[in-house]
């Protein structure tokens, strides 16, 4: 449904490269997504495949339509919801989708099965202007704005940054519905517990694609045993921890350092930190997650 | 000792109460996680506490100073960035240490030190005399939380300062948050990474204008039954009325 083949982007006369060399296909039906930091290149490759950036080298096809020849076709048939809140802050909740309807030939009413279960959460504010919405709502009217016209094809960029987690649960929820009738979707997030989410995903890092698979198969190929370790004074631990001849990588993850060693047993480790005046130890094997995973390719451990 | 002191602040707007009787108390040198649902009054409350805007009713002081007669004091003594705007995107690194160093009035050997000690914590050499718009976004956060401190205030509050960073950056971010409580700046700081909750020594979560909750990591987890600061956030702030 989604195809790129050795996409590259740069910007400034090729002093920038954003994108390098990127390919991964989505299937239809699929929810894809990009995981990856701010400046990664996850933008260009939306605002390439939406057909409102060329490609500067290599290619990619949407629902079967060429990014660069077949622009038309495609910016009727997707539907994309672009990272920075880009509705008319001036026209109301209603306005809006209206306008959207509009400009793709068709009415709310023809569509309103679509957006039916996100848009009646936003219908006690139909006629409130759109800048003067929640963060929450916003993000609900952008999504139901991309979706009236039925897109075979969803693009999401980063729709749940700086939401808090009861609305980015929420947000996922109507995701899941939508690929339930049948909706390709890609979507990226800089928030890698959202990775788990999805069907597939890419890791991505200053344009190059450190992995594809699903969430499952890349915590399963972990290459090494991964330990948890608190105890009451989570600082002096970790420089501690960082000190330990065999250390690997070592990061802290909430409440527990996560930590992988170079050589040498998980018990030695253990009785190194005894010689050193903490209380409350505590090591033990831990599976990773995908930010473990993330951190692990990144630093090419 | 306490560097910020909160009683029943109340801010309203018309019949709107975005901060509703709030109490809470900040120590020095202490990182305090201030979490909320968006929505839920986080940034009008901590406009009040940084001296931009007058509270409704109740009281407040923030580094010895009251934040209705003495807002300008309170901006002398702290330290503020978010993730949105904290430096001149058209300045250089360097150009943006003086702008700072200016507003702050600090003399030309405090500068002048303060701008190596940067330069060598975040091993700048080569991009002191970029243009801040050409560093990736993780290096720009964490220059602007050194930038933020360099007049060393004694609270400095950080408006989601990590969000989008890469995990590894993220982390070295908190490093630098650390170093900062450990030379005894208290760190203020909001954010939707629950597990950077639990770096905090203590965390408030705001739902519809209240402080909902308010104690150690640990202590929030253990009285919630939940395994994560995710769970214990989730609980809270799903009933919240407002806002989404």
């Amino acid at each position: 449904m989604i195809g790129l083949r050795n996409i590259t982007k740069t910007y400034s006369k090729g002093s920038v490269l954003a994108v390098d060399d990127v390919s991964f296909f989505v299937d239809k039906g699929e929810l894809f997504g990009l995981i990856g930091p701010d400046g990664a290149g996850k933008t260009s490759i939306f605002r390439m495949l939406t057909t409102l950036l060329l490609p500067t080298s290599g290619s990619a096809m949407v629902d079967g339509y060429d990014v660069a020849n077949d622009y038309k076709e495609i910016r009727r048939t997707v539907g994309y919801m672009p990272g920075k809140f880009s509705l008319y802050q001036d026209l109301s909740v209603e306005e809006n989708l209206h306008f959207f309807a509009t400009m793709f030939n068709t009415s709310i009413a023809e569509n309103y099965a679509m957006v039916k279960d996100i848009y009646e959460q936003l219908a006690p504010f139909k006629k409130r202007r759109a800048g003067a919405l929640s963060g929450g709502m916003k993000q609900k009217l952008a999504l139901c704005c991309a979706l009236i016209h039925k897109p075979t094809v969803l693009f999401l960029d980063e729709p749940t940054t700086g939401v808090d987690v009861v609305s980015r649960r929420e947000f996922w929820d109507m995701l899941r519905r939508l690929k339930s009738q049948g909706i390709t979707i890609l979507v990226s997030t800089p928030y890698m517990d959202e990775a788990v989410l999805c069907e597939r995903i890419a890791l991505i890092q200053k344009g190059r694609i450190l992995s594809i698979d699903t969430p499952q198969n890349i915590v399963d190929s972990f290459p090494v045993a991964l330990y948890a370790a608190k105890s009451d004074g989570m600082n002096a631990l970790l420089s501690d921890a960082r000190a330990y001849p065999h250390m690997g990588s070592c990061y802290a993850f909430g409440e527990y350092l996560h930590l992988t060693l170079k050589e040498g047993s998980v018990e030695d480790f253990s009785r190194y930190l005894g010689t050193k005046k903490h209380s409350n130890i505590e090591v033990k094997s831990i599976k990773p997650g995908i930010e473990d995973c993330f951190i692990e390719r990144m630093t090419g451990n | 000792m306490k560097v910020i002191s909160v009683d029943k602040l109340t801010k309203t707007f018309g019949s709107f109460t975005a901060v509703d009787h709030i109490s809470f108390d900040v120590n020095q040198g202490e990182i305090f996680g201030f979490l909320g649902a968006n929505g839920a009054g986080k940034t009008t409350a901590m406009k009040v506490l940084c001296g931009l805007l007058s509270p409704t009713s109740g009281s407040a002081t923030v580094a010895g100073y009251d934040v209705y007669r003495q807002p300008n004091k309170i901006k002398q003594n702290i330290g503020y960035m978010s993730q949105k705007f904290s430096l001149y995107e058209d300045l250089t690194v360097l150009e943006n240490m003086n702008f700072y160093g200016g507003v702050y009035n600090l003399n030309n050997e405090q500068l002048n030190t303060q701008r190596e000690q940067l330069i060598n914590r975040l091993d700048l050499h080569n991009e002191a005399k970029k243009r801040v718009s050409e560093l990736p976004l993780g290096w720009k956060q964490k220059v602007a939380f050194l930038v933020a401190i360099m007049h060393h205030p004694k609270i400095v509050f950080l408006d989601e300062p990590t969000g989008g960073v890469d995990p590894i950056t993220r982390r070295q971010f908190w490093d630098l948050i650390y170093e900062a409580a450990a030379n005894d700046i208290t760190v203020f700081v909001t954010t939707h990474y629950m597990d950077e909750a639990e770096y905090c020594n203590r965390v408030s979560i705001m739902v519809d204008g209240r402080i909902d909750a308010l104690d150690a990591p640990a202590s929030l987890k253990t009285k919630f039954s939940a395994d994560t600061m995710d769970e214990v956030f989730y609980r809270l702030a799903r009933g919240a009325k407002r806002g989404e």
